[in-house]
């Protein structure tokens, strides 16, 4: 525990900024993929153990497209767009099929494809470690605010999760096909009774998730090295998120996140060993307080 | 009355199987004393985060299997490897290990695990008693603690503690001749980490003794994210940063590391770069990096090393890496002491290992020895340089000086207790 230099870096302007920064970068990447995951919970009720294999996928499409075509943009629209059509093929032709099942069974489903998925990508891309590398555009200095130290690539970062918080949100409270989706997760039968197509609907939303997810890997995708397995351990810390956040709650994944990322940039400040132990901590002290999570909603 | 037999298998016969299989079990080397070809078992981590240097490994011992069988063998047998999956988990590579022994016939172990593996299979060969070779743990207590010594282990690796006095004499010139005083470390969570950085420390302070470690950084094996890291070593502001990050982890750091700029505002030391898992991914490498030398094809600067790492490339259409060499070694070890013993017998050999010197394209004069008292390999090439960003990668290697290795090799051991 190192509380002289959390107390230095709180008072100091140049820490803050970074530290600040840093936690944003973390906070985002991880609500872009726990906002797929609780989505896919509020509106179907599964629990995707297999999400973080979206992620992975999104980093690895992403790669291969900047490979080929030398474009970051289309690198970030192969990993977003590539991660929701197999989302949808995924959704489809395996996990329709366990909706009436046991838990058990959907969690033994989600988690054969987590090492399907792995070994796919072992087939495809090999088992060693892989690196995108950072556009050339983005090779630029830090800019530095009030002392702090800010990278320019990390700003597009923030900014595009921003984006997609913003759109996700807006689109499914104001939308037409929002309120159809939050239709469907309250009362399916009479959403299909109404004549909607709720398989539709399902895919549609696990594309989705799949997607936020796959931009996720994407956009992390030139700073992160690409291993069959990765997506694991950032499906750990997105659950981590939704059970903060509550189960469903779109809201909820973006505060969750948020706090988590500056709980782990000013935690290494304060509590440099134990700042993975200061995320599970804080989710005790919420659940103990709050069981639903901060945005959950109690059961009917 | 003539008998008749109920067809399947006799009593008579199902009690002899039972006892032939019994004995195999209790006592292999009766089973396969008149095989032809001898059979060497090989756990190593073929799947998971790390199975790039599990299967560098594999291909380095086959690569020079081949050439021992293409001259005849080992003592005029044939070679078999048999090579398992231990995926990287120590319950696991004691399983295999046994298997391997017991079920597969294997007469010696090459054990091509990390660390937390290598002490498993070294139970092993401590109960059975077969011969084994480590050939990738770089923990140094494998074989300088006398508690671990068996006869028929030894351990054909890099040392930890031989890098760190080595990385440590390194860092120590060039802190003074830069000033450098106020350090940092960002090291993995685990063992090795811990380990192999107080042990730089430890020597980086005994040449340089006005260095002063700041801030301490301890990121858990595999961590997909640094970032908390990288901000916190920069406003720490110290003039040089020690890393052991390996592999994946430490191109993820690069990367994490660049967009701050860090390496334009400290020296950076990172023992672990100049390999070619990591030297060949990272797509913008910074200058002027300071590693160890892992596995590099340009030193030792001499023909045969440059020509073994071709061979390999050509092979397997991509260098090899630290464990690579390791792996390599050993092969030449077991084939030079079978010439020797004109023999395959475990125990044989294990005696004609004990202190033998070999030529070896890896050696720090061109051969290596597997010291007798303690069953490890010395004498291999080892150095620091800096690196750039393209091949030759680490232009030049200030080679260690093993004299002053053995010198303070012997110390840290009477420190620690194990002499």
């Amino acid at each position: 525990m190192d509380l002289d230099a959390l107390a230095g870096c709180l008072s100091s302007s140049a820490c803050l900024v970074t530290q600040t920064t840093s936690g944003l970068i973390i906070g985002m990447l991880l609500f872009l993929v726990a906002v797929g995951l609780t989505l896919i919970f509020g509106v179907l009720k599964i629990v995707n153990f297999s999400h973080g294999a979206f992620y992975m996928f999104g980093a690895y499409f992403a790669m291969t497209a900047y490979q080929f075509t030398g474009s970051f943009a289309l690198a970030m629209l192969a990993g977003a767009a590539g991660t929701g059509i197999l989302g949808l093929v995924f959704e489809r032709v395996f996990m329709s099929r366990v909706y009436g099942a046991d838990v058990l069974m959907q969690l033994l489903v989600c988690y054969a494809f987590v090492l399907i998925f792995d070994d796919v990508v072992r087939l495809i891309w090999g088992p060693e470690f892989k690196s995108m590398g950072m556009p050339a555009a983005f090779q630029v200095m830090p800019l530095f605010v009030a002392g702090g130290v800010v990278p320019p690539y990390y700003l597009l970062l923030i900014g595009v999760a921003l984006v997609a918080a913003i759109v996700l949100g807006i689109g499914l409270s104001r939308s037409r096909i929002g309120k159809v989706i939050r239709a469907a997760a309250h009362n399916p039968g009479m959403v299909s009774a109404l004549g909607i197509n709720t398989g539709l609907i399902y895919g549609g939303v696990f594309a989705l998730g799949g997607m936020l997810a796959g931009l996720a890997g994407a956009l992390a995708a030139p700073v992160r090295s690409l291993t069959p397995g990765m997506g694991f351990s950032v499906l750990i810390e997105s659950f981590i998120v939704t059970v903060i956040g509550g189960m469903g709650s779109i809201l909820g994944a973006l505060i969750g996140a948020l706090l988590l990322g500056l709980i782990r940039s000013f935690g290494s400040q304060g509590f440099p060993l134990f700042t993975e132990g200061l995320m599970y901590l804080f989710m005790v002290i919420v659940l103990v307080s709050k069981p639903t999570g901060l945005f959950g909603k109690e059961a009917a | 009355m003539t008998r008749t037999r109920t067809p399947g298998i006799s009593r008579r016969s199902t009690l002899a199987l039972m006892g032939a299989g019994a004995m195999s079990v209790a006592a292999p080397w009766v089973a396969r004393a008149q095989a032809k070809t001898i059979k060497i078992g090989m756990p190593t981590i073929l799947s998971g985060r790390v199975a790039q240097l599990g299967t560098s490994s594999r291909n380095a011992v086959m690569l020079e299997v081949d050439k021992v069988n293409a001259a005849g063998g080992l003592a005029g047998r044939p070679i078999e490897m048999v090579i398992r999956d231990s995926k990287g988990q120590p319950q696991e590579a004691a399983r295999v290990a046994r298997e391997l022994v017991n079920t597969d016939g294997c007469e010696w172990l090459i054990d091509g695990e990390a660390s937390s593996g290598s002490f498993a299979v070294h139970e092993v060969a401590r109960d059975l008693g077969v011969l084994c070779v480590h050939t990738c743990s770089e923990a140094s207590s494998l074989t300088a603690d006398p508690k671990q010594h068996i006869p028929n282990a030894f351990r054909c690796v890099r040392q930890g503690i031989h890098d760190s006095i080595v990385g440590g004499s390194y860092a120590a010139a060039i802190s003074k001749a830069k000033g450098l005083k106020k350090w940092a470390t960002c090291s993995p969570d685990y063992a090795y980490g811990r380990d192999t950085t107080g042990e730089f420390t430890l020597y980086l302070k005994r040449f340089a003794p006005d260095v002063e470690v700041i801030s301490e950084s301890w990121p858990k094996l595999f961590q997909p994210d640094y970032t908390e890291v990288v901000t916190k070593i920069l406003q720490a502001k110290p003039q040089a940063l020690y890393s052991c990050l390996w592999g994946g982890d430490l191109t993820s750091y690069i990367d994490q590391a660049n967009i701050y700029a860090m390496f334009g505002q400290m020296e950076v030391f990172a023992v672990n770069m100049a390999d070619y898992t990591a030297l060949t991914v990272v797509k913008n490498l910074p200058k002027g990096i300071h590693s160890g030398n892992r596995y590099i094809k340009t030193f030792p600067t001499t023909p045969e090393n440059a020509a073994w790492g071709n061979a390999y490339k050509a092979k397997y259409n991509e260098y090899p890496t630290n464990w690579s060499w390791q792996n390599a070694t050993a092969v030449m070890f077991l084939s030079e002491a079978a010439k020797k013993a004109n023999s395959t017998d475990g125990k044989k050999i294990a005696e004609v290992l004990a202190g033998l010197t070999i030529k070896c394209p890896f050696g720090a004069d061109g051969t290596v020895t597997m010291r007798a008292d303690d069953h490890t390999l010395v004498g291999y090439a080892i150095g620091w340089g800096t690196t750039i960003p393209q091949e030759p990668y680490v232009p030049e290697v200030k080679a260690g000086d093993w004299k002053t290795i053995f010198e303070l090799e012997a110390e840290w051991k009477k420190s620690k207790g194990y002499t």
